[in-house]
């Protein structure tokens, strides 16, 4: 079975995904903009949670941060999205510059209050600050980026063009994250990403082997901040609005459920987790609209049975398979 | 600058708000310092103490007597669930990482609410004052209604009652003895499994009755249990995660940051409050009357 | 190399060190022993920055590194081990030794290179000396006792140390796991020309290996010396060696 561990499953995954709005319907297109976005989201949790072993409970702050960067920029000084997009990353990684220099000097319980703190100063901001955020009521109606020239293009060469606004949306939000994606995989397998690993398994040997151990959890305080930002950038614009609720505390509670979902430990966990969550919550509500009833039942028997998330599950099952076919 | 009776009235609608936050926050701060799990269900509990007074009321009536009933019969339905959840659940997150028992009180959150609007559905819900203490008074030419004047006295009179218990008493000794080392605990022969299961016990009760005795004076709607629980936070934070007259501060601080915030600058009184939660981390990160964990 | 200063550590009015002076040699192996609570690991802690010392000095290599971190320490060629064992466990026994290089070789930046392949031979040449290479690729945390010390001094040589202080490193072995660890690190401070300073129960394997020999009681130095003049000095038999080593 190791012939499985071979086939390139990124590769294969992000190219099957470009078929989406050809063979499926526009609720699956949507279904599948939504949750490359929030793929994107969870895993640059992960990089906190599951890699630096650091527990953030204000990780929407950035993604909102990002979405009103993006928003603001696109809609009230019509910025391209070209400049707008990089700009939600740029500016989310610079708070999180600031108030990570702040947390990372507490440790579990305290760094989890103060991450939950500082989210709720952004909320508030955005929640009172009419004039920039829209205040309470958000700020409705982003522009889609300009596909014309996709359209320009799709003259000349055939097969490209005759998709809608929002499919066109779809497939520059699958190129941009697996972008981003693949920087974050790289980061993870980097010599930075197995310090990342040191702290997280024991601070104290980490500092022994010459880690800054602070030092390095900012960095990926900051790295992390900044791609929930790109997250946060894609979502306001697929939303069709910005709200104060991007960056409310609940929020950080479901990327962490979903992160946790999918399993912590592995690169591709939380993504698992993001595509299940939401298509779970798809059919789900179609049925009942008590969906934070089931959620929070799933997350009890997660927690109690499977706390490994899917991905933990699935590792258990193959390496049961293989004792198997041994014995 | 406003006027002096406005400035006043401010003042007191403050310190009510202030009294309703100790009876919550001080069950939150509670189990953090004997459980060290910090309870987002809490505020959940608190809405499930506002909506079984309103059912109460329904069901009896508005006689004389009733509200009172009703209060307690709510805060002691509350009490029975936290014991239900601790003993059956909760229970077995204890030795588990930080994340897992955060999340567990959240699931919490999410399956609570929603038996609620199952229960009561979405719309507003309201319980009038109890008989008795329906009208007002006027004091330096503000207007103080006699329900929010008793629990201005209620308040304290609840903060000197727990600090009796927690001083006086065999497991009150207990109880600040497992905020300060829970290992030699065991060791002295404490069933710590009990006083766990009495500590999470008590505070869903103060949560509960929390959110009955608030019914009088807001609305009750979904959403008031996540909003609570931050307020909540905020308190013990400040205040210091685990201390009785830390909890009583905080709330003091809290509801005349944000009464006076309102009066000056309308626009940043919630930032306001958790800039000073933040501020207060940063700089203590135990809180003003807290001690650092070990 | 290596030089403390009338260095005292109180703790909410105990006084755990109370002005200790101690001097190690280049490449010699140095020995603290005393009593339980004596102030061994309070001592091994304030030379390793993870404790700053009320008063005095620790001077190392000619520069003053008292209270600077850990990390800085570890910079300037201090490895050290701990007496509770202190590894990353679920990493492999390979990535434990590989992180002590890329961190120590300052290439904990780089945010793009696969790490995978770097620092593999040097990691396999530890590995090879402390006898670890056949389970490389296990998962650190399952190792046995004695596995995981043998880690330990395997991530401290890969920090490439001049000095190595080692807390009770045969703490909870068996003697005969005791006896091959101790010819283990004697052989590899030989050959690295390492200096050692370390503290032991086991009092064989103190006066067989060190040099030199640094008795702690309550705090204080009461001797210091090499073996056997502490052997036959009177005060540390009263308080410390009773008539068994007499």
């Amino acid at each position: 079975m190791t012939f499985l561990r071979r086939i390139p499953w990124g590769w294969l995954i992000f190219i099957a995904a470009f078929f989406v709005p050809a063979l499926g319907s526009r609720y699956y297109t949507f279904l599948a903009n939504d949750v490359v976005i929030w793929a994107l989201f969870a895993t640059s949790l992960n990089l906190l949670v599951g890699y630096t072993g650091l527990v953030s409970f204000g990780h929407a702050a950035y993604f909102g941060i990002g979405a009103y960067t993006t928003g603001i920029l696109m809609k009230k000084a019509g910025v391209t999205f070209l400049l707008a997009f990089p700009a939600a990353g740029v500016v989310a990684a610079l708070f999180a510059a600031v108030f990570g220099f702040f947390c990372v000097r507490l440790t579990r319980i305290y760094f989890a209050m103060l991450t939950l703190a500082c989210a709720q100063i952004v909320w508030a901001i955005c929640f009172k600050w009419n004039e920039v955020t829209g205040g309470e009521q958000g700020m409705p109606e982003i522009p889609y980026p300009s596909f014309d020239w996709v359209e320009s293009v799709a003259a000349w060469v055939p097969g490209v063009g005759g998709y809608r606004t929002s499919e066109y949306f779809y497939f520059l939000s699958l190129v941009l994250v697996a972008a981003a994606l693949w920087m974050l995989r790289r980061i993870t397998r980097s010599p930075f990403g197995r310090m990342l690993t040191t702290i997280r398994e024991n601070p104290e040997r980490a500092e022994f082997i010459g880690v800054n151990v602070r030092r390095y959890e900012l960095a990926a305080f900051v790295l992390a901040g900044a791609f929930a930002g790109l997250a946060g950038g894609l979502f306001g614009i697929f939303n069709r609005g910005v709200f104060p609720d991007f960056a409310y505390w609940t929020k950080s509670s479901e990327v962490l459920i979903m992160t946790l979902l999918g399993g912590m430990g592995t690169f591709a966990g939380p993504s698992v987790g993001a595509l299940v969550l939401l298509w779970l919550n798809q059919q789900i509500v179609s049925y009942t609209q008590y969906w934070p009833l089931i959620l929070g039942s799933i997350l009890v028997l997660l927690l109690f049975v499977f706390p490994g998330g899917i991905a933990g599950a699935v590792e258990g099952l193959w390496r049961w398979t293989r004792r198997r076919a041994h014995a | 600058m406003p006027d002096p009776s406005f400035v006043f009235a401010q003042c007191l609608s403050g310190l009510t708000a202030a009294m309703f936050l100790f009876l919550i926050a001080s069950g939150l701060s509670l189990i953090f310092g004997v459980l060290r799990v910090l309870n987002f269900a809490h505020g959940t509990f608190y809405m499930l103490g506002a909506y079984t007074t309103f059912q109460i009321v329904q069901w009896l009536g508005t006689g004389p007597g009733t509200f009172w009933l009703a209060a307690l019969g709510a805060a002691a339905a509350v009490a029975l669930l936290g014991a239900v959840v601790e003993r059956f659940l909760f229970r077995h997150l204890y030795g588990k990482e930080e994340l897992y028992q955060l999340l567990f009180t959240y699931a919490l959150v999410l399956v609570l609410s929603d038996v609620a609007k199952i229960f009561w559905g979405t719309q507003q819900k309201s319980v009038s004052r109890p008989a008795g203490l329906t009208g007002s008074f006027s004091l330096f030419g503000a207007t103080i209604p006699y329900y929010n004047l008793f629990i201005l006295l209620l308040g304290p009179a609840i903060a000197l009652a727990f600090w009796f218990v927690l001083q006086r008493t065999r497991t009150g000794r207990f109880i600040r003895a497992a905020a300060l080392d829970r290992e030699t605990l065991g060791a002295l022969g404490v069933n710590v499994n009990a006083l766990y299961t009495g500590v999470f016990v008590l505070a869903s009760f103060l949560g509960g009755l929390g959110g009955a005795l608030v019914t009088p004076v807001r609305t009750i709607v979904p959403g008031m249990d996540t909003e609570i629980i931050v307020e909540a936070f905020v308190v013990v934070v400040i205040g210091g995660l685990g201390s009785f007259w830390g909890t009583f501060l905080g709330s003091l601080i809290y509801g005349q940051v944000l009464s006076f915030g309102i009066l000056f600058f309308p626009r940043f009184s919630i930032f306001s409050v958790f800039a000073l939660m933040a501020a207060v981390l940063v700089i203590r990160p135990w809180g003003l009357l807290g001690r650092p964990l070990k | 190399m290596l030089e403390v200063r009338d260095v005292a550590k109180s703790f909410g009015g105990f006084q755990a060190v109370g002005g200790v002076n101690l001097t190690v040699a280049p490449g010699s192996i140095s020995a603290i022993i005393g009593p339980n609570g004596a102030g061994k690991t309070t001592l091994f802690n304030l030379i390793t920055g993870h404790l700053r010392p009320d008063t005095g000095r620790v001077v190392f290599k000619g520069r003053d590194v008292t209270g600077i971190a850990p990390h800085d320490l570890c910079r300037l060629g201090m490895g050290r081990s701990f007496q509770r064992t202190n590894i990353f466990p679920r990493l492999t026994v390979f990535e434990n030794v590989q992180a002590a290089y890329v961190s120590h070789r300052g290439r904990g930046w780089n945010l793009f290179a696969p790490v995978a392949r770097i620092y593999r031979a040097e990691t396999e040449a530890i590995l090879h000396a402390v006898g670890l290479l056949d389970r490389a690729g296990e998962e650190s945390g399952f190792l046995s006792h004695g596995g995981q010390k043998q880690l330990e001094l395997g991530i401290a040589l890969a920090l490439e140390p001049e000095i190595l202080l080692l807390d009770e490193p045969t703490a909870g072995m068996s003697a005969a796991e005791t006896r091959e660890s101790i010819a283990l690190i004697e052989r590899l401070a030989h050959e690295r020309r390492l200096t050692l300073l370390f503290t032991e129960h086991d009092m064989e394997v103190v006066f067989s290996i060190s040099q030199r020999i640094t008795v702690l009681h309550q705090g204080r130095v009461i001797a210091d010396g090499v073996p056997d003049e502490v052997r036959r000095d009177p005060q540390v038999r009263r308080v410390y060696l009773g008539d068994k080593h007499a």
